[in-house]
């Protein structure tokens, strides 16, 4: 046999295993960089109670328990979801075929297979008609949380992108599966009779009359297109809101598990206070093992937040249920709690690129998360009350970074609004936020 | 309320020999402010009727904390809590009631991590023990028939998931209860969380208990029930906001309760 004929046989496969290869190549390469990001952020331990953090992940993350709060979006979602996450058998398939050379690899399955596909293409129709119905929630009916001003811009464009490039997915799919249908129809040689058509079918309708090789190059381009499509979409998650899809799980896993009012006690504080409290105590003994350096005290930038709260801020896909649930968003204040997270996220991904472009050392840029990215009256504005933390569906919690912030503000900078101070020097003073003498708290028993 | 209350401190109970029942932590709105001191005094009557052995620190307590911990303050929150629980562990306290969600939240949710431990309970949920275990009856209806609405206190319920023993409470006194559209897990805050009570709030359209006090109002109640101090006031002000406070009153449950006893 003549080698170069040989060689070009398998040529679809060659390329398509680098492709595969290229795609899932630059994917692990943002996978360590979207990690060493994270990890940029102070250590918490959050090893604890692993049985309660596996079934938070199988509950909200799994079963989408906090999504269908909102009934509408909810159940639109969960379709969505469900539908890529059984799509995905397929694309075993397609890329199976792809490096093998084979065509619809699972057919022997027989009836099973009948299913599968079947229910891939009900699956697929139904993703449509719900990319569909976001589509018009976010363009058409603008609902008030997508069109807030931090949705301008790249939110807005991002969040669309993800819409158009799934429904063209779910269209080349059913377009090569009709293709693959009047093909078999066709009886053609190598199109094996597999598969239940219950959408498609009707997508075949419109190849009636077209030739075998017109349908072989529709079916082989829908299939090309739509694999390459998939390992784009892939790579295109670190850059976009959608990078939840993988991050909602490992996000809902180590979030909170404390009650929602219970702010974490700074543990160097905590020292600090025992000393002074203690004038018998050494106080050699007690900073010989913490670090030399003292600590900052809460955070101006994304590296004094924690590791937590900075996988919270790749994970948020920017739904707005937070920002809608906000009394101060509400009543038109600055404060954006989806804000928050995204100007984290910004931030984060900036102190990357810094990073990047000098040997992975990060060289001070003259900017920070505060003031830059986040300002003084967003976080004053807040109210502590947890409808952030309580809507978001994926466990994130932009309250701890508020108030992260506001503790170097006042601990750092004494910085907090003066009307604040007068009531922190009244506590100093009295033991009471109000300039009442502590000898008159018990005046009430006989008013 | 003109009638005597049985008030006694700490340091009464000590000299006595004796060990109370529960501590009842006044809190500094409690103690300092009028219209939550007049709530303190409800609740002791309650207290009184039910013959609860109970004590209060009286000079001897002092803020919390709480409101400088979530300004930010994590130093003087943590002054604030190793001094009140050197005096609470130096009288052996292990119950603690109070009328004020955020002392609530503090002294259960943040104190044992700096060597406070005890069981700690709202007035709503005690109250509930009492009326439950037979110490106090309900006898007077004077909130028969009345509508009334409940503003979960966001340290109360969205931080601490106590949803049932207000509203049980208001049950018993044959009031009609009625929900408003926003309760629960997500009820709106009143707008003084967050130390927002002693501040100016910051630009914007509205103010947060003015829109709170609309939804409580489109329930069309008699009365506005609440479980916390700044809840009240928040709410007082928002009905005098909409000019509705000829018609409705701004009532914490314990007086609600004390009032049917």
């Amino acid at each position: 046999m003549n080698p170069s004929i040989h060689m070009t046989a398998y040529l679809p496969n060659i390329v398509f295993a680098i492709l595969l290869s290229l795609g899932i190549g630059f994917f692990v390469k943002n996978v360590k960089k979207l990690t060493r990001n994270i990890k940029l952020g102070r250590d918490v331990d959050v090893s604890d109670n692993k049985p309660q953090r596996w079934k938070n992940m199988a509950r909200i993350a799994l079963g989408q328990t906090k999504m269908v709060v909102r009934p509408i979006a909810g159940l639109m979602h969960v379709i969505v979801y469900v539908g890529f996450i059984i799509i995905n058998i397929e694309v075993l398939e397609i890329i199976l075929d792809g490096l093998l050379g084979t065509h619809r690899i699972f057919a022997p399955l027989g009836a099973f297979y009948d299913f599968l596909i079947g229910s891939f293409e009900i699956l697929a129709f139904l993703v449509i008609v719900a990319v569909l119905v976001f589509w018009m929630r976010r363009n058409i009916i603008r609902l008030q949380r997508f069109i807030k001003p931090e949705m301008t811009g790249w939110p807005k464009k991002d969040a669309n992108w993800i819409l158009y490039i799934e429904l063209i997915l779910m269209l080349l799919f059913l377009t090569m599966n009709g293709a693959d249908y009047q093909l078999q129809q066709l009886n053609t040689e190598y199109y094996v009779k597999a598969g239940a058509f219950p959408v498609s079918q009707y997508v075949a309708l419109l190849f009636e009359g077209l030739s075998i090789p017109t349908l072989i190059i529709i079916e082989r381009a829908a299939w090309w297109i739509h694999i390459l499509g998939i390992l784009a979409f892939l790579n295109y998650l670190y850059y976009s809101k959608h990078l939840h899809i993988l991050l909602a799980f490992p996000n809902t896993y180590y979030g909170k598990l404390t009650p929602q009012g219970e702010f974490n006690n700074i543990e160097s504080v905590t020292n600090e206070v025992k000393l002074m409290m203690d004038p018998s105590a050494d106080p050699f003994a007690a900073t010989s093992d913490t670090e030399a350096e003292p600590e900052k005290f809460g955070a101006s930038d994304v590296m004094d937040l924690n590791w937590v709260q900075l996988l919270n801020a790749y994970t948020c896909t920017e739904c707005g249920r937070c920002t809608s649930e906000c009394p101060a968003n509400q009543t038109g204040k600055k404060l954006s709690p989806r804000k928050i997270m995204m100007d984290t996220r910004d931030r984060l991904e900036e102190v990357g690129k810094n990073m990047d472009a000098n040997n992975g050392e990060f060289v001070p840029d003259g900017k920070q998360l505060l003031d830059d990215y986040i300002s003084r009256e967003e976080l004053w504005a807040c109210t502590t009350c947890n409808a952030c933390v309580e809507a978001c569906p994926v466990s994130i919690d932009p309250l701890s970074i508020i108030v992260e912030m506001r503790r170097f503000l006042v601990m750092e900078q004494s910085a907090a609004p003066s009307d604040l101070n007068n009531m922190m020097s009244n506590i100093e003073n009295n033991g009471a936020p109000w300039p009442y003498n502590q000898m008159d708290r018990l005046n009430w028993v006989n008013e | 309320m003109s009638e005597a209350l049985k008030v006694k401190t700490m340091e009464q109970f000590l000299a006595e020999g004796k060990q109370p029942e529960i501590l009842f932590w006044v809190g500094s709105a409690g103690s300092y402010d009028d219209r939550a001191k007049k709530i303190s005094r409800a609740f002791v009557k309650i207290l009184n009727k039910a013959n609860v052995d109970f004590a209060v620190l009286g000079a001897e307590e002092s803020c919390t904390g709480d409101v400088a911990k979530r300004a930010g303050n994590e130093f003087l929150f943590q002054m604030q809590a190793m001094m009140n629980i050197e005096v609470l562990n130096g009288y052996e306290i292990k119950r603690i009631v109070t009328c004020d969600p955020h002392s609530f939240n503090t002294l259960k949710n943040e104190y044992p991590g700096l060597g406070g431990n005890y069981e700690v309970f709202h007035h709503t949920q005690f109250i509930k023990q009492l009326i439950d275990s037979g110490r106090l009856s309900l006898e007077a209806q004077v909130y028969k028939e009345k509508r009334v609405t409940f503003h979960d206190p966001c340290y109360l319920g969205r931080a601490n998931s106590v949803f049932d023993a207000p509203r049980e409470l208001l049950k018993k006194t044959n009031a009609n209860v009625i929900e408003m559209k926003r309760h629960k897990k997500t009820a709106l805050c009143c707008g003084a969380g967050g130390a927002q009570m002693f501040k100016e709030p910051e630009k914007g359209d509205m103010d947060i208990n003015v829109l709170r006090t609309k939804e409580a109002l489109e329930t069309n109640p008699n009365i506005i029930a609440t479980g916390c101090p700044y809840c009240n006031t928040m709410m007082t002000d928002g009905i005098k906001a909409h000019e509705k406070e000829d018609s409705v009153t701004v009532l914490d449950v314990a007086e609600l309760i004390a009032n049917s006893i």
